[in-house]
This record gives C-alpha cells, sequence and structure tokens, in this order.
C-alpha cells in the first residue's frame, strides 16, 4: 500500500517536474518555529522541499500572534509570502472569503488528503468542500502528565477520570507536595478547563457547547460538574501559580516538587531535554472516555486573486504532507503525524499511545481552535480565568457569565 | 514685540527674512503632510472602523454603536478603565513625590554624586518588560521575598500581592514608581540647579527653615519642570502595556488588565479589529477630555488676550 502510495508520488513528481522546472521552484515560508526544537524540525521541510528541487526561503517570525499578523498584513498589502502557518482551525476564515489564497484541492484529490485525514482535519481544512490548507501534525492539547517516583511514593495509580485525578492531587498534598502544577495563564486555564470538559462533561456536552454553540447545554448537570471539579482542581494549586509559565510548571513536575500537570504533548519535549524517559519517570494518559483533543498546526498558501496554487506551492504543499516528511518532521516536533495511516512504531511511547487513541474516530476531537472564531474563543477565556482566579465566584454565576460571552461575541 | 522689530528692520534684511520663511515653509510640508495623513488619518480611520462589524480584516460597513455596546457590557474593559485610573493617579503622584525628594537628596551637595545619580536613573534605562520580569520574580510568592524572609525563619510572613486579585494593581504601581522615579529626579534636578544661590542665602538670613523654601519658593520656581515631568509619565500610562504583560499578563484573572493591552489582545489575537478600535477610540476620548481644559487655557485663552 505505502510502496503503491510512493509509485504514485514519484508518477506525480516525473510527470510535474518539466513544467515545474519552468516556474521558479522558490518558496518563501512564513512561521513562527523559532525555538531550538522547532527550528530543527521546521528544518526537515526546508531539506525535503530542497531535495524536490525547490528553494526554501526561510522567514521566522517569533510568537505565533506577530507572525500571523504580519503574514496577514503581507497579504493585504499585496506581497504575501509562498506558505504561511496557522494553527489547524478558523483563523484563516477571512482570508478565504475575501479569496486571498489558493486552493490545493487539485493536489489533495491526486494525494487522496480525505481518505487519510481524521474528518475533523478536513473540516478544519477545508472550505466550501476545497482543501486551503495542508495540516502537518496534531497535537494533543489534553495529555496529563505525572512523575511517576512521586505516585510511587504514595502509592498512587495511574488516574482513569478526573475525581481520580483530584483523590491523587489530595494525596500528594497530604505529602506535603503540590498536587497540579499549573501555569496560571487565560490559555493554560482554557486548556485545563477544556480537558475537564471533554473528560468528565463528555465529547457529546463538549460538541453541543462548541460546535452548535447550545446555550442551554452550558447549564445543564453535566457543565456544572466540570465547573465543581475545575474548582477542586484549582484548590491543588500552589499560589505562585498565578502569571506561570507552561513550562516552569512542566518543570515542577520533573523535579519532583509537583505530581502532575496537565499541558499538550509539547510539554514531553521538557522531560526529554532533562533526561527523562517516558513509563520510567514520567506517564502519560488522556483522562476520561472522551476525546483526545487535537490541535495542531497547518500551512495555508496566499495567492491574491488567483484560484489555484502556483506549482512552487503545490509542490511545497506536497512535500509536507508526505509520509516520511511527516514521520520525520513530528518525532522532532514531538507530536503526531497528521495523516493515520503513517508507520508510527519508531516514535515514543507517549506518540504512539497518542497515535493509537487516534485510529477510533470517535476519540478524535478537535480543539476549540477548530470550533469556534478566536474571537469567542478570547471571550470565554476572560470568563474561565476569571472563575478559576476568584474562589468566591459561584458556579451558577460562572454559567450566567459563559452564556453572556456566547451571546456577545455571537 | 515681533512686530515693532519687523517694522524697524531695513529693506534687505526683510527681503531675507520672507526668503528663508518660505524656505522653511516648504521643507515642513512633508512633515505637515505626514501629520495630517498618518496621525489624523490613522485616527479617523480607527474612529470610523470601531462603527463597523470588522473581524480579522477591515471592512467598512456600518453596525451603529453596537461594538460600543459591548465594549460597556463587557467586564474586562470596566476593569481595566478602573485600573489605569488607579495606576495613573498613584503612578504620577509616586513619580513626583519620590523623584523630588531624591532630586533635593543630591541638591545638597553630597559626596560621591555622580554615583547616585547614575544609581537612581538606571532603572529608567531599562526596558518595561525587563523591570516587569525582574519584579515579577521578586514578588512571587515561591520565588521571591515571601521565600527568602520564610526561610529565614518567619514562616507566618505573607507578602502575596502579586497574586492577589485585590492588591496586584499596586504591584504595578511599585514597579512603575521604581522605573521612572529617576527620570523625575533627572528632570527637576536641573531646575533645582537652576535656582538662584541669593534667594537661599536670602532666606538664609531671614531664618526660613529649608523645608519651607522648597515648598514656597523651590517649588513655584520648577513649576514647568513639573509640568514637563507630569506630562511625560502621563503618557507612559496611557501607553502602559509592556510592564502589564511581563509582570502579570493581566492576571490573576484579569485583576490587572489595562485599556492598551485590551486593544491590542482583541486586535491581534482575537480577530476583534471593531471592538479593538471601538476601545482605541474611547482611550483617544479620555486623552483628549483630559487634554483639552488645558490647551484651551493655554493656547486658545492665551492667544485670545493678546492684543
Amino acid at each position: 500500500m505505502r510502496a503503491y502510495r510512493l509509485a504514485c508520488l514519484a508518477t506525480t513528481l516525473v510527470v510535474a517536474v518539466p513544467t515545474m522546472a519552468l516556474a521558479e521552484m522558490r518558496a518563501e515560508v512564513l512561521h513562527w518555529w523559532t525555538s531550538g526544537g522547532e527550528s530543527a524540525a521546521v528544518g526537515v521541510f526546508a531539506k525535503q522541499f530542497e531535495q524536490a528541487g525547490g528553494t526554501w526561503v526561510d522567514s521566522a517570525i517569533a510568537g505565533g500572534q506577530a507572525a500571523r499578523t504580519a503574514g496577514i498584513n503581507r497579504i493585504v498589502g499585496g506581497n504575501p509570502p509562498t506558505a504561511m502557518q496557522f494553527n489547524t482551525g478558523k483563523q484563516f476564515d477571512e482570508l478565504v472569503a475575501n479569496g486571498l489564497l489558493a486552493s490545493l484541492e487539485e493536489a489533495a484529490t491526486a494525494q487522496n488528503w480525505r481518505e487519510v485525514l481524521p474528518p475533523a482535519l478536513v473540516t478544519a481544512t477545508t472550505r466550501d468542500d476545497k482543501f486551503y490548507a495542508v495540516p502537518v501534525n496534531i497535537h494533543g492539547i489534553n495529555w496529563l502528565w505525572y512523575n511517576k517516583k512521586l505516585f510511587d511514593e504514595a502509592g498512587i495509580q495511574e488516574p482513569a477520570t478526573w475525581p481520580e485525578v483530584v483523590a491523587a492531587g489530595q494525596k500528594l498534598a497530604e505529602a506535603g507536595l503540590v498536587g497540579l502544577a499549573q501555569g496560571g495563564q487565560p490559555w493554560q486555564e482554557r486548556t485545563l478547563f477544556n480537558a475537564v470538559l471533554v473528560g468528565h462533561g463528555g465529547t457529546e456536552l463538549f460538541y453541543r457547547i462548541y460546535r452548535e454553540g447550545d446555550q442551554e447545554a452550558v447549564e445543564s448537570d453535566g457543565f456544572r460538574a466540570t465547573a465543581d471539579l475545575f474548582r477542586e482542581l484549582q484548590r491543588l494549586t500552589d499560589e505562585g501559580s498565578p502569571g506561570r509559565n507552561w513550562n516552569d510548571a512542566t518543570a515542577m513536575v520533573l523535579t519532583g516538587k509537583a505530581g502532575m500537570q496537565v499541558m499538550g504533548d509539547w510539554a514531553k519535549g521538557e522531560f526529554a531535554a532533562a533526561g527523562q524517559k517516558p513509563g520510567e519517570d514520567f506517564g502519560c494518559t488522556i483522562i476520561g472516555e472522551g476525546g483526545y483533543l487535537m490541535g495542531g498546526d497547518m500551512f495555508v498558501f496566499p495567492a491574491a486573486g488567483q484560484e489555484e496554487a502556483t506549482p512552487a506551492q503545490v509542490a511545497l504543499a506536497e512535500v509536507m504532507f508526505a509520509p516520511e516528511t511527516q514521520v520525520a518532521f513530528n518525532q522532532i516536533k514531538g507530536s503526531v503525524p497528521s495523516r493515520l495511516d503513517v508507520d508510527v512504531s519508531g516514535m515514543d511511547a507517549c506518540a504512539q499511545k497518542g497515535a493509537a487513541a487516534l485510529k477510533d474516530p470517535a476519540r478524535q476531537v478537535p480543539t476549540t481552535e477548530m470550533l469556534i472564531s478566536p474571537d469567542l474563543s478570547g471571550a470565554l477565556d476572560d470568563v474561565i480565568t476569571q472563575f478559576w482566579n476568584n474562589p468566591s465566584m459561584t458556579t451558577d454565576e460562572f454559567v450566567q457569565r459563559f452564556v453572556g460571552a456566547m451571546q456577545a461575541a455571537g | 514685540m515681533a512686530v515693532s522689530t519687523l517694522a524697524t528692520a531695513s529693506q534687505p534684511a526683510r527681503q531675507h527674512r520672507r526668503r528663508r520663511g518660505l524656505a522653511a515653509t516648504i521643507a515642513l510640508i512633508p512633515l505637515a503632510v505626514v501629520v495630517v495623513v498618518v496621525y489624523l488619518g490613522c485616527m479617523l480611520w480607527t474612529v470610523r472602523l470601531s462603527f463597523s462589524s470588522s473581524k480579522l480584516l477591515p471592512v467598512l460597513d456600518w453596525v451603529g454603536v453596537q461594538q460600543y455596546d459591548r465594549l460597556f457590557a463587557n467586564e474586562r474593559f470596566t476593569v481595566s478603565a478602573i485600573n489605569i485610573g488607579i495606576f495613573g493617579v498613584l503612578f504620577i503622584g509616586g513619580c513626583l513625590v519620590l523623584g523630588f525628594l531624591l532630586a533635593v537628596f543630591i541638591d545638597q551637595r553630597i559626596r560621591a554624586e555622580g554615583v547616585f545619580r547614575t544609581l537612581f536613573l538606571f532603572p529608567h534605562a531599562m526596558s518595561f518588560v525587563v523591570t516587569g520580569l525582574a519584579w515579577q520574580w521578586f514578588l512571587n510568592p515561591t520565588l521571591g521575598l515571601q521565600k527568602l524572609v520564610r526561610d529565614a525563619g518567619f514562616p507566618s510572613f505573607t507578602f502575596d500581592w502579586l497574586v492577589n486579585q485585590e492588591m496586584v494593581i499596586y504591584t504595578l504601581v511599585i514597579a512603575g514608581v521604581w522605573q521612572a522615579a529617576g527620570l523625575v529626579m533627572a528632570i527637576l534636578l536641573a531646575g533645582l540647579r537652576g535656582v538662584d544661590e541669593d534667594l537661599w542665602k536670602a532666606a538664609r538670613i531671614d531664618g526660613i527653615p529649608p523645608w519651607r523654601v522648597y515648598l514656597s519658593i523651590v517649588l513655584p520656581l520648577i513649576g514647568p519642570m513639573i509640568v514637563t515631568a507630569t506630562v511625560l509619565l502621563a503618557v507612559q500610562v496611557v501607553k502602559l502595556y509592556d510592564l502589564v504583560v511581563a509582570m502579570t499578563r493581566g492576571g490573576p484573572g484579569i485583576a490587572s488588565e489595562v485599556p492598551a493591552k485590551f486593544v491590542m489582545d482583541h486586535f491581534f489575537e482575537r480577530n476583534n479589529i471593531g471592538l479593538a478600535t471601538a476601545a482605541a477610540t474611547m482611550m483617544l476620548v479620555t486623552v483628549v477630555a483630559a487634554l483639552a481644559p488645558w490647551i484651551y487655557a493655554r493656547y486658545i485663552r492665551a492667544a485670545g488676550r493678546q492684543p
């Protein structure tokens, strides 16, 4: 099967090369992967693209927000980069609506993107049934990382439900440790809240709120139970939590100051950098029966007033989507490949756990970035962070404000 | 006075001056165009966008005051507005008082004056981002001062303003005053040094205590310096953003949010240009409202009084 697909790719390349050689195969790629591991990962794309005969022009801007702003300004100003990074989701809706992006539909059909991607990623990268972006990875957002040594000493088993997480945290607190290491920034509080919502409230409730915008679902018992658990988790954190960065929280777990942290799979990089091994020094698990919250990155291909992508853009998209590129890239990046048909046996234990979870379509749950607008997401962040940081706010008030934010941001 | 010199000037000198005036006018045209197009134009463009439904890209439809309705119903904006008020009053007041005291201290012709001057002005050479980070570490209850004192044998010592929703805005004031007081000192010291020595001698002969001289004679004399310092500080208050981002990121919760951060977040992170420009317009209106009486008193009324 794989050989067949490779053969297909080779044929496409052979057929395409003469025409592509005429056009200049130069690609300026705008992205925000500037840290050590990240730029090593993006180097995989550059190497593969150059092997395919292209010239890679690296345009890295530190910080996702700054990079997106710069890219959008260039697109609107008529001087767009060849390709530009976004988080998988709704961030590029208006660019498509205004005809500022090129469609990748031809390349996608040729390479069978629809069949190898999880349906949620197809939805996130297509508009009007046409591909406008190439998804390069899947980040798991709702992992629970825990310190194995501390768990063994306190005689705690790997928790499977959120109430068990709370119980484990209380046990750790009795031993004088921090139960839950939490970075106190709104996006991290949102991450934790959504992890509890999908793991305890259930996938169906998650979809009713974020996909259907059902305000009655916010008033349901499941949502209230989630809010109460979220409050319990808050009591397990230390007072240094507000403002803390995510990697400082991870450091608390790996140095044995705290027992657990809920964070995306990029936290694995911190454990690896400290020389710790998954399954031996630290454990990773997804709590609850519900979903594996999928985030990730993708590239769009700006083209003012032009429907289809240029040869350089098509070639770049195909290179980024190729199975060997995705495995090599994601091994460095810490995420898992966006296509489900690749061999992940060479990746680490946690990545394999994640890839296994993704095999079950029922567990492929898109993160809120794919379901709601940045505007609504930000408005909800304000509400979640107020609830988390203000112990005197009741669950009723929280529900009321959550609904209010949904109405205001529409 | 200008009129009388012109009338008595000789013919060639007048021509020369007129030609020079023309050259100056031509040289100033680009600047004038920039001011009108860039500053005024952007301002009007911002106000216009605040009445549209713009999200990620600017669009020019008309939705009336819808964005303002949402803005004033938004608790985060209300908190931001209150915070900037608290910060503004305490920061400007604190800087002026502390800066004046430091200037008076240095004005006593102390030894190693240069060292102290450098020391006091040093924080101002650092950006707000660095200041913020340093203070964040210092005030963090599990890393900084509180841990230090507790480890030294006072386990009940508590200083958790940074993570306390009620107090967090005051920690921003502390960091801000620490950073900017040195600048005020430098400006006021220049003023103090400009005060005539004879005044001091006269006051000494009359037996007036020094504090009284500072309060009743020197302070009014350096009034323009104080105004300059206040204007500089006020600018820092309005654009307060980096200190908040570095120190608290608006947290805990939304307790230390400020209007400039509200605008930036909605512009760039939340793809909501409409709401961001509405908030920016509110900032503009506030600044204009604060400046209007001053501009009126200083320029319009003063110009009207001239013959």
